[in-house]
């Protein structure tokens, strides 16, 4: 094992994260992330879900035939994804018909299956599970980053208390319509990639092509 | 991957756990192995848990009934309030009650929507809902001497992007509006989903669906109908589809088609 456990769960969040560095489950990200607190409840359900598939998987990894790995791995994952929706349904249920679809859609997720397969497969039980909850988490940041950009700024809010008064409910305040939309998400993640990739070049992906000074012949 | 190739594996199942995972009876096995545990687990979760979904699904319900009747704070204790309100199943054609075949507590008008035998499509469909239930339950609050209060009756309808699923309660007169609210929608943020806004919502509160004449005047525009104020709401500002969407479905659910038996019965104090 090259890297201890600390930096499997610390690394995900800002040096690998699935988002930003690989640039995956953005799907749902633009859709959930117009209120903190449905960011939130989504994070902690794809954080529950990676880690624990990346540990099941894991238990299995030398079980697994290779020939059917991958449908193990979804059904591992979809249990895991319908159970979480059933609790969400009995114990969130305001917050479940907000997410109504997204949270079934945690199954398709790349960054789930990206664990198990890349990491989980290979690795032992609580080192997968580390990894899970660390990508888990480093998802979730992002989303309550977005999260808190969009509440903020679209509707005056932040986890549904008023804090800039809009003009709707007699304030000052303009709310930017826009962020409310899913396009939002998209500025808002690429912004966030920009800042990042400043922050630590080596992020930065080296170009497939380049254009080269020639000599004239 | 070395862990299991330790000395030779002693036992049935040690032997089966070394074998390798590519055989076809080990492909086998788990398959089924994996799909037996993960549906347990599924079914288990799902099972346990229905009840509570369920209670949650008819407190949701019951909550927006208190709500549009003006009667919910945060902290009201739901089926004690909710109790003051008495659900009917309501035949559309006649506004007569047939709580005798089906029972209002149970019974489920939107399902019965797309059940032939208890609904019927829709030609003329301003509401945008394709098939209409031939019964709908409807709640009425007495008063503490037990004369009619106010009467709740559910209404939906297509907006922009979605089917609107609301509630409006009307007085005891069955033709001044005490208020309007939707509990289900899909409408833009900001936009169309200005239909929550209480400010807006603030506005049905005096309206009035028909005229000294009995035509259905109750209109939702961005100017004054000729009508007269008693019959107008002012539609959303930027959110125009949204808008006559809602006018279509109040306009529709109280017309003809809807309520309008009902609410003459009502009228004509039969309840």
């Amino acid at each position: 094992m090259s890297q201890t456990k600390r930096e499997m769960l610390i690394d995900p969040l800002v040096d690998n994260n699935p988002i930003t560095l690989q640039v995956l489950g953005i799907c749902s990200a633009l859709a959930v992330t117009s209120s903190l607190q449905v960011s939130f409840v989504m994070a902690l359900a794809v954080t529950f879900v990676t880690s624990f598939s990346s540990f099941f998987i894991s238990c299995l990894r030398n079980q697994i035939p290779g020939s059917i790995r991958i449908i193990v791995q979804m059904v591992i994952i979809a249990s895991l994804v319908i159970l979480v929706d059933q609790v969400l349904k009995a114990y969130a249920f305001e917050i479940s018909k907000t997410l109504s679809v997204f949270v079934g859609l945690i199954i398709t997720n790349c960054i789930v299956m990206g664990r198990a397969e890349a990491f989980a497969m290979k690795n032992p039980p609580v080192a997968s599970f580390i990894d899970g909850l660390g990508n888990g988490m480093g998802y979730g940041l992002i989303l309550l980053l977005v999260g808190f950009i969009r509440e903020l700024f679209g509707n005056g809010s932040l986890f549904g208390v008023t804090i800039l008064e809009t003009v709707n409910n007699g304030g000052w305040y303009v709310p930017n319509g826009m962020l409310l939309l899913p396009p939002s998400a998209f500025f808002i993640i690429g912004l966030i990639i920009w800042a990042f990739r400043t922050w630590k070049p080596n992020q930065v992906e080296e170009r497939e092509y380049k254009i080269q000074q020639v000599e004239a012949h | 991957m070395s862990d299991t190739q330790s000395p030779e594996p002693k036992g049935a199942i040690a032997k089966f756990l070394a074998a390798s995972p590519d055989s076809v009876g080990k492909t086998i096995f788990i398959a089924v192995a994996v799909c037996l545990v993960a549906s347990m687990v599924v079914s288990a979760a799902a099972v346990s848990l229905r009840p509570v979904q369920e209670a949650n699904a008819l407190k949701d319900k019951q909550i927006n009934v208190l709500q549009v009747a003006g009667v919910y704070e945060p902290g009201t204790d739901v089926s004690e309030a909710f109790a003051a309100f008495e659900p009917h199943v309501v035949e559309l054609s006649t506004g007569e009650f047939v709580d005798d075949r089906f029972d209002p507590a149970t019974f489920d008008d939107l399902a019965a929507a797309s059940d032939p035998e208890l609904s019927v499509a829709l030609d003329d469909d301003p509401a945008g809902i394709g098939r209409k239930a031939l019964y709908r339950v409807v709640y009425l609050l007495r008063d503490e001497s037990g004369g009619l209060d106010k009467v709740i009756l559910p209404l939906h309808g297509y907006g922009l992007w979605s089917t609107l699923y609301g509630f409006i309660a009307l007085e005891n007169n069955g033709n001044d509006i005490y208020g309007l609210q939707f509990y289900q929608h899909g409408e833009t943020p900001g936009l169309g989903a200005e239909v929550d806004n209480p400010r807006w919502k603030a506005l049905w509160s005096g309206k009035k669906l028909r005229d000294d004449a009995g035509d259905l005047q109750i209109t939702v525009s961005k100017l004054q109908p000729a009508a007269g104020p008693d019959f107008y709401v002012d539609a959303l500002a930027g959110a125009t589809l949204t808008s006559v969407g809602v006018d279509n479905l109040v306009k529709f659910w109280m017309g003809d088609a809807g309520f309008a038996p009902f609410l003459a019965k009502l009228q004509a104090g039969e309840f």
